[in-house]
């Protein structure tokens, strides 16, 4: 195990060498600092009622956490699709893979390394970005821990994925066959909610399919609920049929079952890259 | 398949050469003896274990030929990180390093990234890497392609020490000069196949050749072949496999026949001669 940690730490100080972290936290504090610039405008309005300022911060809070939860699907992709083959590619592995060391732990010390850059991503984009979002409009999200949780963990689906693709793939196929994927995962999660709106079982049925393979829609509509406050949900009960389809609403909570089902998909998803990397030849 | 009909061995404190021309094989094997590859069928014992076997890559040191070192570290981190990766008692590290650092000339320039470091450098690098916690086998995979003579010259006398210390080497080369003068046995592959190996002195055979630059004799090739094949290049004669005690019998026979005789040359066979030879008699 302990060589595994060797790999992760060596994942770090590429990250931090290369300038990935520096470029990484330049451009969202950048984003931050505007957006919370913005913000603080609504309040001082004149005319502008308490319940109005809560009901744009939501709006704007969600479309923040839409930007952000993009942002970490494309990192996680741009650094996890050359982390394996990459290393294949320019023969860096070449030199690792002799040492006493098994395959495995390669594989998971990338993916412990990756796994702690998205999740330090997401905690330190989402507290800052939330707590700038409190000091311009006072409006705090019912579940902010929640929803910091669920963009995180969509990083890490497909961070995981393009890991595994990236163990058979060239760089370049890995990352833009994960992305795509990570866009039908999205179409799928809105046809799944428009079939629930008309109720047409064929359409439910492609849409759940959609998020048992692809957990990343799944996760995000549990960060949307997580920041929909009593009013949102209230009113989305009298807009019915017409509100059917929206990527940035969740009615309901994603159940544990599914949380347990999305872990469980990393689980079995590294399994698969161990197995598929133990068996290629260097 | 890449390799078939692979058979041979490597003694404890041996330089062992293993020769081949482009796409023989000769990396492929080694991939395989150091667990980069899966063979199909076939086995492979490496210090006693069978090949690939992860304990006993503590006790190798490998150089890959195409390889690259994380250009974003140090030339003393990427040493430490197979320090690691070699699972070596931490308290050996900073003398481990210090040793592969002087052994391979890099030691003024170990706070530099590797990323500018030359092709040279980057193979030194390499080597001492390969040479980190002092292994029981160390392969070696076209270690000199990318250094100038100096290097290849370093590089020979670190084999050398090697071998003093009790080291196996395999090393894996098409610069056959630098086998001839290193080696105590090779092994030649075509195909994927050994088609010769042996002590440096097997593989030549004993009987070398001669040249003799002769003037004023024609059209006497019938009487000069009792003393074998011999090859005609404009005044000189090449007699292969003559022994050296028949050569003032074939002068005379020259100047009898009324040959002005003006220079005669024993020739060592070497390795690259032989090695050719090998080649074309496997290719029939």
């Amino acid at each position: 195990m302990s060589q595994a940690f060797t790999i992760a730490r060596l994942t770090l100080v590429e990250a931090s060498r290369r300038r990935l972290l520096l470029a990484m936290a330049l451009l969202t504090l950048a984003v931050i600092v505007l957006t919370g610039w913005g913000f603080s405008f609504l309040p001082k309005q004149r005319g502008v009622t308490p319940a109005e300022v809560r009901s744009a911060a939501y709006i704007l809070t969600v479309l923040v956490a839409f930007m952000f939860s993009g942002v970490l699907a494309l990192g996680s992709t741009l650094v996890a699709s050359p982390s394996i083959a990459g290393e294949i590619e320019s023969g860096i592995v070449l030199a690792i893979a002799p040492r006493p060391i098994r395959r495995s732990e390669i594989l998971l010390g990338k993916w412990l390394g990756l796994a702690f850059l998205v999740v330090l991503y997401a905690i330190a984009s989402g507290v800052l970005e939330l707590l700038v979002i409190k000091l311009g409009t006072g409006y705090t999200p019912p579940n902010p821990a929640g929803a910091i949780a669920f963009v995180g963990a969509e990083g890490i689906i497909l961070m995981t994925l393009t890991l595994l693709l990236s163990t058979r793939m060239a760089p370049m196929t890995a990352g833009i066959i994960a992305l795509v994927l990570f866009f039908v995962a999205w179409i799928g999660g809105i046809a799944l909610a428009i079939g629930q709106a008309f109720d047409n079982h064929t359409i439910i049925n492609i849409g759940l399919a959609s998020r048992l393979l692809l957990p990343t829609d799944g996760l995000w509509h549990g960060a949307v609920y997580s920041l929909e406050p009593d009013f949102v949900l209230n009113g989305a009960q009298f807009a019915g049929r017409a509100a059917s389809g929206n990527p940035f609403f969740a009615s309901s909570p994603q159940p544990v079952a599914y949380l347990g089902w999305a872990f469980a998909w990393v689980v079995g998803l590294l399994g698969l890259s161990t197995w598929s990397f133990a068996r290629r030849d260097l | 398949m890449a390799l078939a009909g692979l058979t041979m061995s490597v003694r404890r404190a041996e330089v062992f050469g293993f020769l081949g021309p482009n796409g023989a094989g000769k990396t492929t094997a080694v991939k395989l003896l150091v667990g980069l590859t899966q063979p199909t069928a076939g086995e492979a014992w490496v210090l006693g274990a069978p090949m690939g076997d992860l304990k006993t890559r503590q006790r190798l040191g490998y150089l890959p030929e195409l390889f690259r070192y994380q250009g974003w570290l140090t030339a003393h981190e990427v040493l430490e990180l197979h320090c690691h990766l070699a699972r070596l008692p931490r308290a050996r590290w900073r003398e481990e390093i210090e040793l592969a650092l002087q052994t391979v000339g890099l030691a003024d320039r170990a706070r530099d990234r590797v990323s500018g470091f030359s092709k040279g450098m980057q193979q030194r690098l390499g080597l001492g890497v390969a040479l980190l916690g002092r292994p029981e086998l160390v392969l070696l995979d076209e270690p000199t392609s990318a250094l100038d003579p100096v290097g290849r010259h370093d590089v020979r006398d670190i084999i050398r020490r090697l071998k003093e210390r009790g080291t196996s080497v395999f090393l894996n080369s098409h610069l056959l000069t630098e086998v001839e003068q290193i080696c105590d046995r090779v092994a030649v592959v075509d195909h994927g196949r050994v088609i010769a190996k042996g002590t440096m002195q097997e593989i030549l055979g004993k009987q070398g050749a001669v040249r003799i630059r002769v003037g004023g004799i024609t059209g006497e090739s019938a009487a000069l072949q009792r003393f074998g094949a011999f090859e005609v290049e404009g005044e000189w004669l090449t007699f292969r496999g003559l022994g050296e005690d028949r050569v003032p019998e074939l002068v005379s026979e020259l100047v009898h026949r009324g040959g002005r005789v003006y220079a005669v040359e024993p020739r060592q066979e070497t390795l690259e001669d032989r090695f050719l030879e090998l080649l074309k008699e496997s290719d029939k």
